[in-house]
């Protein structure tokens, strides 16, 4: 579904703050896999997830999904590819406009958009009934600003309209992580509920080691812009804290506290 | 009175452009100041010199207008040219444009020619009907503006002016929305200017410097009269729904409330030119227009909080202000 090949990139390149992003990433995702990212500050995860969303052109190697080549593809037309929510619930939607306008916009990912009304009868009734599954009683609201919502209903928000229009890959970014925990919870769970639903090919990051061990089938570690553990199935469920907290200790030249880790 | 309402409601149409770019896109063009010249131009000239049908030079006027709308999207789209300077540029260029598109005049008269006003005058259509015509035909580009913003590429559009990371993500061409914006606002700009042209009977070269001024003054008074409770209250209740309609209330409630500023903002003029100011004391006022409508909600809130600090009424709306502002 989803193949990073031989990627490497550098932010800066011959200056006094080049900074090695990513080096050398070899990476396939199957279809429907559920991998969670973690690693220290400055890892490359986010790096990761810019390069397959199309933010960051690697300097070396290809990007493809679904067995196309979309290194070169522009960010904005690979979005028919790939769904994203962001760490901050403020960026993944348009606060200016309603919920159900918010809900058209995302509907409508990689097609046309032409003159014909954004906002139907049919499509309330669809939106309202995508919304139900929240369980927020946002169904009520859709022509509510979506700037008046809370932080937590505009990621759950967020979150259903990455998913609903129906990517090939979902990508998320510690979208977690700005949430009280109550919140956090929730999102957490609509996300596992949302992707074995849909068998969405699925890559997030998260600062949470006991989250990354919990949800998904894959687990990736990374390190100085490399992926140092890649772990799957039972191996994975095996793990604990505790396995990854060593892992981490014992990669040399490493100076990770554990409380950056487990914040 | 007519003469207020009159030239409030034709200079509507050029604020509605500017509302566009403004506040939807959230792009501050000052090609504004020329294209509504360019607009003008092309109309006279093509009524002068070529007969063309009066209606007609005003739908090239509005072509005129959007290609320097592209130009100004392109600088800034593709060249990566700040939105300022992208504007300014565009607005210098065409000052020399629109001197070649008049035939190297700074000015072409259209006595003699017939216009959209004599039309209108040799049919009757004087003092209040004329009033009447004009808000209906400004109704009208109102609502084909709502119509549009409402649509797929209209949403795209609003939320390209309000998120541009997230409308990225679901798969729209921030870069082309930007440019149809522009183009659609220096369009309906250039329609306006053509409209003033007819009216006052010639095309001037220097007739729409510091106009950006009265845009903004039009949209931000508007804005400053129309964003309270009252308003909000009355959009919910069956009056307001059938008005504003639920899908895109803000931007039928905006639109509406820029075309009485535009009102608003010709009485002002008008009375200070009444009390004794002359014509060229304009820009001044202009501006101190503009600030005092900066200035109302600011001192709105503030008066408020002194009087009643511990309503909770106003502390919500106080907050809700805030998180605006």
């Amino acid at each position: 579904m989803l193949k990073l090949s031989n990627i490497n990139k550098t932010f800066f390149p011959n200056s006094i703050n080049e900074r090695v992003a990513l080096a050398d990433v070899n990476l396939e995702l199957a279809d429907g896999d559920f991998v969670t990212v973690i690693g220290s500050n400055g890892a490359g995860k986010s790096t990761v997830l810019n390069t397959i969303a199309g933010k960051v052109t690697p300097d070396t190697g290809t990007v493809s999904i679904a067995g196309k080549n979309v290194t070169r593809m522009k960010d904005y037309k690979r979005a028919k590819y790939v769904g994203r929510v962001f760490q901050d619930p403020m960026a993944g939607t348009s606060p200016d406009l309603t919920i159900e306008q918010n809900m058209a916009l995302a509907e409508r990912r990689g097609m046309r958009r032409g003159l014909a009304f954004g906002i139907t009868k049919s499509k309330r009734q669809r939106f309202a009934e995508e919304l139900e599954v929240l369980e927020l009683g946002l169904e009520k609201r859709l022509s509510a600003k979506v700037g008046l919502l809370s932080g937590g209903q505009r990621q759950a928000l967020s979150l259903l309209m990455a998913t609903f229009s129906k990517p090939k890959i979902l990508l998320l970014d510690e979208h977690t992580a700005a949430l009280d925990p109550e919140r956090a919870r929730l999102v957490t769970h609509l996300t596992e509920k949302v992707v074995a639903e849909q068998r969405l090919t699925t890559l997030m990051v998260t600062h949470n080691m006991a989250q990354a061990l919990e949800v998904g089938n894959r687990l990736i570690m990374m390190h100085e812009g490399r992926i140092i553990l890649d772990v799957a199935g039972e191996q994975k469920a095996a793990m604990t804290v505790d396995d990854l907290l060593a892992q981490f200790a014992s990669i040399k030249d490493a100076d990770i506290s554990d409380r950056t880790l487990l914040q | 009175m007519t003469v207020t309402l009159e030239l409030g409601l034709i200079y509507a149409i050029m604020a509605l452009g500017v509302y566009l770019t403004f506040r939807i896109l959230n792009f501050p063009d000052l090609t504004v100041d020329q294209s509504f010249t360019t607009g003008a131009a092309t109309a006279a000239i093509l009524i002068v010199n070529y007969e063309f049908d009066p209606v007609l030079a005003l739908g090239a006027a509005f072509i005129a207008g959007a290609l320097a709308g592209i130009v100004t999207g392109l600088l800034h789209a593709k060249g990566g040219i700040n939105p300022l300077l992208a504007g300014i540029l565009t607005m210098l260029a065409l000052y020399s444009i629109n001197l070649r598109i008049m035939g190297n005049r700074a000015n072409v008269p259209l006595l003699g020619h017939d216009t959209l006003y004599t039309w209108f005058g040799n049919n009757g259509i004087t003092g209040w009907t004329l009033i009447l015509v004009l808000a209906i035909i400004v109704l009208i580009v109102k609502l084909a503006l709502d119509w549009f913003l409402g649509t797929d590429m209209g949403l795209g559009l609003q939320a390209t002016g309000d998120n541009e990371e997230m409308v990225r993500s679901f798969g729209v061409s921030t870069d082309a929305m930007k440019i149809v914006g522009l183009a659609v606002s220096n369009g309906l700009v250039g329609l306006a200017g053509a409209f003033i042209a007819q009216k006052q009977g010639s095309s001037d070269i220097s007739m729409g410097i510091g106009l950006i001024l009265v845009g903004l003054a039009s949209v931000i008074l508007g804005q400053a009269l129309f964003k309270n409770r009252f308003v909000d209250r009355f959009a919910d209740s069956v009056v307001g729904r059938f008005i504003f309609g639920t899908r895109n209330r803000e931007v039928l409630i905006a639109t509406t409330a820029v075309i009485i500023g535009s009102i608003i903002y010709r009485a002002a003029v008008q009375g200070a030119l009444a009390v004794g100011f002359n014509p060229n004391d304009m820009r001044l006022i202009s501006a101190i227009i503009v600030v005092i409508a900066l200035l109302i909600p600011r001192w709105r809130i503030r008066t408020k909080s002194k009087t009643a600090p511990k309503s909770t009424v106003n502390q919500a709306f106080q907050e809700t202000t805030d998180a605006k502002a």
